[in-house]
């Protein structure tokens, strides 16, 4: 029985359990349900979940547990040798579950009858052809001891379905039974199933800290494989960058580092200045008609892909820069380079600086404005003397959020900074940042073992200390801030 | 207190005639810096207007012609003899035809219309007219006529895709300059496109299959569309929808109405704020590990993207609904609560069909910058080349797909100029989608809004 069907029949089952234990409480009480403790739908509910909990988490547990017993099991017909001679326990699995799979397929195509398949025998007939033919091709002939081992394979996985299935269908029936005979008028239903409901909404609000924990755990395993097989003094300090499939390769992180650093700095020194003063401007001068179409449009940069800015910065500002900046100061004939990344980033960052610091400044109490200006200071001295410093703590806050986002933005680098790992002051200049080699480490045909894939993970968790570190810092003062006023 | 202020800067500069009227120097330079600082503002408004503007502006302009295509058209004798040697008109011999014998009837018929309305080619060869054909003329006949044995035999008119450098010429991105250096196309046949073009028989009209062909190979830019990549992002979407807005707003409701003040609940909080800003990327290394190295799902599927940008979009969505649960009065959980409502029912009841249209409206925002992600996608191979649609949902989620940022960037990173005109063409597509969600956002805001 498939996964899904028995999916389905579970659902079927507790809508049953649900018709039925709803009205087994109304007959306990002769059809008045204001005899019952709960309302009448809350025993249906409960039978429904007594019928339905039990057996997806049975069904979810034996997901999980039976491929790992099946395994376990298979694993005593690969002969030691077969071992020995360097094909290792994962690569002899991936071909029994290849065998087995094709076996499966060519009995249900009707190429083999079942009992063909169990029987069938590398001596007697050739299995890969007999594979090919139902389009299920292998890389090499069939060994026997693998086809024993595939054909075991298919026999337990048979016995686990069944097995299966007679489980998760005596926990749904259990489960049913137990609803069906608890039923009485004084039975809190409602107080059970609430307590159902409170679990899965503390399970959903897991989920958050679940992601951190994947996010965490999947990058340092790899990371601490990684460092097993390049050493970590060499990724943090030297200075070049040269992977190299066949060996022998240089990863280290800091000209990636300084390329992430300098198009960060120019994309603040373009979006800090111009996202201030927006904001200035819509909090302090601007006309509430003004402020009502101005500020949405600032907003719908926010709302542009990053990669509609990528495309940009190919087409539009790289070429721009190469042709009046670069060519004529003889600094370079690179379309992509730090400039060209660095000034698409800051603008995507101008909503972001504004709106961040538009909300504080508006928060500044308005009778310190009325102070300064009762004291014969200009508008433009209120903000720079009164305003500004009142609000610093939450602009650095924003400034540095945005400083996170420059640093881990993907797109516009890829297709605006180049490749090449450098380190130089001149920024028409391409270079690359360490989101760009993460893209170009994991794309393609990766190899798990080698660490040139790795050190994408080495990047990856470098990238989420630093963002998150950045962010720790802006959280902390922004919140600092707030209880200032509040 | 005379004293006090004697020594300050703002002592009136003369002792007679001073007055509000007339500005004294110091005035003078203290307005002036108001209107440097005001005018500063002014300035940082219209740069980031102005960026914004030129951006679209470019993109436009590159990208509505991707919605019009050149196309040839002209009669074509079906000859029996190449396209079905047998004469019994059965497909499955038919299949053995490969295009190359459909090229040749294509070519032949294109060749003889020429002469026939008395075009002179020049010295243009035969191979450089039939180059004037896209390379995906005859794969598209060839589907047409195995749909229909029954017109071999017969003439039809047949409308072809012009090749990716005729449709350039036409749209002013080929010149005959351009073509001086290029190996793909001579100057002589782009005069020879000009006359087929005041001939009537090569014409721009509007491109459907842009929106419905998939991807096709560096060669033929001209029959390249966004079908898979539209499937493949509504189904992302879909996925999305069902797996976020349950669990989000079952988080919500859990960190706003029941979750008690300690230190699991505050880490949840963090957790929460620090998810919403970590990379993209980031979430791409994790789907690569957990969803395709871990829990083996196949890559590039739609499921696997749709799980990343689940997860990405998750603390979006908390982060909206607990706004709009926290914006329910306490007075009406404080009534529901008075007649005997249970905590739960006051919660689902109330608070949850009140809040309901904030959550609608943070909902379709998280979704919109979902649909435009890109970088997480890379890592999880759905750059990859698709050129087959993903079958019917459930099996299909499971298909090799991509996703509308995903084309953009994949065309961008061809060789091929036209290519760019696709990228743009895409882009306006996803802009599109963008803005429809945009607005349905503020039209939901603007019907629901409540203001207690």
């Amino acid at each position: 029985m498939s996964v899904l069907l028995l999916l389905v029949s579970i659902v079927v089952l507790s809508a049953a359990a649900f018709v039925i234990c709803k009205g087994r409480a109304l007959a306990s009480v002769q059809g008045n349900p204001r005899d019952l403790h709960s309302l009448p739908n809350y025993y249906g509910w409960h039978g429904a979940i007594m019928v339905a909990l039990p057996a997806f988490i049975g069904l979810l547990l034996w997901l999980i547990v039976q491929p790992m017993v099946v395994e376990m099991q298979i694993s005593q017909y690969f002969p030691a040798e077969a071992l020995a001679e360097g094909s290792s326990q994962e690569l002899l699995m991936e071909d029994v579950r290849r065998v087995a799979g094709g076996l499966d397929v060519a009995v249900a195509t009707g190429a083999l009858s079942g009992k063909e398949a169990t029987d069938l025998s590398t001596v007697s007939s050739d299995v890969r052809a007999i594979l090919a033919d139902v389009g299920v091709p292998l890389g090499a002939d069939v060994s026997p001891e693998v086809l024993t081992a595939a054909q075991a394979y298919r026999g337990l996985t048979a016995t686990g379905g069944t097995l299966r299935m007679v489980l998760i269908f005596a926990l749904a029936l259990v489960g049913f039974a137990l609803a069906v005979k608890s039923i009485t008028k004084e039975f809190r239903a409602r107080n059970r199933v609430e307590t159902v409901v409170q679990g899965l909404l503390i399970a959903a609000s897991s989920i958050a800290i679940l992601t951190t924990v994947g996010i965490v755990y999947s990058m340092l395993s790899e990371t601490i494989d990684f460092f097993s097989k390049y050493p970590i003094q060499d990724f943090f300090f030297s200075l070049t960058w040269s992977p190299n499939f066949r060996g022998g390769s240089d990863l280290g992180i800091i000209p990636l580092v300084w390329g992430t650093m300098y198009i960060s700095l120019i994309s603040m020194i373009v979006s800090v200045p111009v996202g201030l003063f927006a904001a200035i401007y819509l909090a302090e001068y601007a006309t509430k008609r003004t402020r009502s179409i101005v500020k949405p449009l600032i907003e719908v940069i926010a709302g542009i892909p990053t990669v509609v800015f990528g495309l940009f910065a190919l087409v539009t500002v790289g070429p721009m820069l190469r042709d009046y900046f670069a060519a004529p100061l003889g600094l370079g004939d690179s379309g992509s380079s730090v400039m060209t990344a660095g000034l698409v980033i800051g603008i995507m960052n101008i909503p972001f600086i504004s709106s961040l610091s538009d909300d504080i400044i508006n928060a500044v109490p308005q009778s310190m404005r009325d102070g300064s200006l009762g004291i014969g200071a200009t508008k433009s001295e209120t903000i720079r003397e009164v305003v500004l410093p009142a609000a610093l703590p939450g602009i650095v806050g924003a400034v540095l959020m945005a400083a996170s986002r420059a640093i881990g933005e993907t797109m516009i680098v890829v297709m605006g900074a180049g490749a090449a790992a450098k380190l130089s002051l001149n920024p028409f200049e391409a270079m690359t940042t360490m989101t760009v080699k993460i893209v170009g480490q994991l794309t393609g045909d990766t190899d798990f073992a080698a660490p040139e894939t790795l050190v994408a993970f080495a990047l990856g968790m470098t990238l989420f200390v630093i963002t998150l570190g950045l962010n720790i810092v802006a959280l902390m003062i922004v919140r600092k801030y707030r209880e200032q006023y509040e | 207190m005379t004293d006090a202020t004697a020594g300050g800067v703002a002592r009136p500069a003369a002792k007679h005639g001073s007055s509000l009227l007339t500005q004294t120097a110091l005035m003078r330079k203290r307005n002036a810096a108001e209107a440097r600082f005001k005018a500063y503002g002014i300035a940082a408004i219209a740069i980031s207007l102005a960026t914004l503007g030129i951006m679209l502006w470019t993109i436009l302009s590159d990208g509505v012609s991707s919605f019009f295509q050149a196309k040839l058209s002209f009669p074509t004798e079906l000859s029996a003899d190449v396209l079905d040697p047998k004469g019994n008109r059965s497909r499955e011999e038919m299949t053995k035809v490969t295009t190359l014998g459909y090229t040749k009837v294509l070519t032949a018929a294109f060749v003889a219309e020429l002469a026939k309305r008395g075009i002179d080619v020049e010295s243009v060869s035969d191979k450089d007219v039939a180059a004037l054909i896209s390379k995906d003329a005859a794969g598209a006949l060839r589907a047409q006529i195995l749909a229909d044995p029954q017109l071999v035999g017969t003439t039809i008119d047949t409308t072809v895709l012009a090749a990716g450098r005729i449709d350039g010429f036409l749209k002013g991105r080929v010149t005959l300059e351009t073509a001086e250096r290029d190996s793909n196309i001579t100057p002589e046949q782009l005069q020879l496109a000009q006359k087929l073009k005041d001939s009537g028989m090569l014409a721009s009209s509007f491109n459907w299959d842009f929106l419905t062909n998939p991807d096709a190979s560096d060669q033929r830019p001209e029959a390249a569309g966004l079908g898979v990549a539209i499937i493949g992002s509504a189904y992302m979407m879909l996925i999305v929808l069902i797996t976020c807005v349950p669990v989000g707003v079952a988080a919500s409701i859990y960190l706003e109405e029941f979750a008690p003040k300690n230190i699991w609940t505050d880490m949840i909080e963090v957790n929460i704020s620090n998810l919403a800003a970590v990379p993209s990327i980031v979430f791409g290394i994790l789907g690569l590990a957990l969803f395709i190295n871990f829990a083996g799902f196949p890559q590039s599927s739609s499921l696997v993207g749709a799980l990343v940008l689940s997860l990405m979009t998750l603390p979006t969505i908390i982060i909206a609904t607990r706004a709009s649960i926290r914006a329910v009065p306490p007075s009406i959980r404080d009534a529901a609560l008075g007649v005997g409502a249970s905590k739960m029912q006051t919660v689902f009841h109330h608070v949850l069909p009140l809040a309901m249209p904030g959550i609608l409206t943070g909902t379709i925002l998280g979704l919109a910058s979902a649909l435009g992600e890109t970088a997480p996608l890379l890592l999880i191979g759905m750059v990859a080349f698709v050129d087959n649609y993903p079958s019917a949902p459930a099996e299909g989620f499971l298909d090799p797909a991509t996703a509308l940022p995903v084309q953009v960037y994949g065309w961008a990173q061809r060789a091929d100029p036209a290519f760019i005109e696709r990228s743009s063409g895409a882009i306006i597509v996803l802009l599109l989608f963008l803005v429809v969600m945009n607005v349905a956002a503020i039209m939901l805001r603007r019907r629901f809004e409540r203001r207690w």
